[in-house]
């Protein structure tokens, strides 16, 4: 436990360090959600919109 | 390149390489993150605080790489006319300036423990900024347009122009006095820092740039089935007005 508690005081920096890991790991998943919803949306859309008519060519 | 850069090719490249990516994204952050937090030493002057360093620096590289890729494929858009190019760049532009955003953001949370200071208005921070404004403006011209060939060409003159920022951005802790300090990975004679701090810093950098390609990838997918749906949307209001019309535009872009 001392271990972690060394760790998370981070030698008395804990109110900087932590917060600029926090706003990283914000600011990655964001940009990974915001890009797979966008896909997910298109994919849809393409899907519906081969599912409408089935022998289209190619 | 010119054979990579057919959509369709692309898109079957693309499926195949992105999933490697994502996954050496997602196992080179974890080993990363470890290290930085638990393995890596701390500072003899800066104590716990220099693990700022392993997210600032490579979402500072990440920034300006980006935007070096976006001014290139920029360039191409411009002088070849490619569709992919244009696309490349538009997709890449909010990563570069989530990055940007970062570097600024962890910057500030280390400046002010180890200069007393959250902002300061010296050259490398000042450029830094700018770049960020850079990105934004690029993704307000680009949108800003009814007609998106007209959005994406006045959008890739823009980055050209402004990749004159990235010169100053690297050489400013030399060419003036900053708060920021010099190089230490990137410079003439090698790195100065230890292999200790260095090391997980590459990792951390490798994670970043695997995270960037991969989402690169998932947003370019994204662009060109944007454009397939609205070709095979427009095919099908051309068969319903004209019943004999030929469906050119559904089965040309499969």
């Amino acid at each position: 436990m001392d271990r972690l508690d060394q760790v998370l005081a981070m030698g008395g920096y804990a109110r900087f360090v932590w917060p600029a890991y926090a706003v990283a790991v914000l600011i990655l998943a964001g940009m990974a959600a915001q890009s797979y919803r966008a896909w997910q949306r298109q994919h849809r859309q393409w899907s519906a919109f081969q599912a409408s008519r089935p022998q289209r060519r190619r | 390149m010119q054979r990579f850069a057919n959509p369709g090719r692309f898109m079957r490249l693309s499926g195949q390489l992105m999933p490697w990516c994502a996954t050496g994204a997602a196992v080179s952050l974890a080993l990363g993150l470890y290290l930085a937090l638990f393995v890596a030493p701390p500072d003899y002057q800066q104590g716990e605080a220099v693990r700022i360093m392993f997210v600032h620096v490579p979402a500072a590289w990440m920034a300006s790489f980006v935007y070096a890729f976006l001014a290139l494929a920029s360039a191409v858009a411009l002088i070849w006319r490619h569709p992919l190019a244009d696309i490349a760049a538009q997709a890449a532009a909010p990563l570069g300036a989530a990055f940007t955003l970062l570097c600024l953001v962890t910057g500030s949370l280390w400046g002010e423990p180890m200069w007393g200071t959250w902002w300061v208005w010296d050259a490398r921070l000042t450029s830094v900024l700018v770049l960020l404004f850079l990105y934004v403006g690029y993704i307000a011209l680009v949108n800003g347009f009814d007609d998106s060939t007209r959005g994406a060409r006045a959008g890739a003159v823009l980055a050209l122009v402004g990749a004159v920022n990235l010169p100053i951005i690297k050489f400013s802790v030399d060419w003036w006095n900053t708060l920021h300090q010099p190089a230490s990975v990137f410079r003439l004679g090698g790195p100065t820092i230890d292999n200790s701090m260095l090391v997980p810093l590459l990792v951390m950098a490798v994670a970043f740039m695997l995270y960037f390609a991969s989402l690169l990838m998932l947003r370019m997918r994204t662009a060109i089935v944007a454009s397939r749906v609205r070709a095979a949307r427009l095919g099908e209001v051309e068969s319903i007005s004209e019943p004999h019309g030929r469906r050119q535009a559904a089965g040309s872009v499969g």
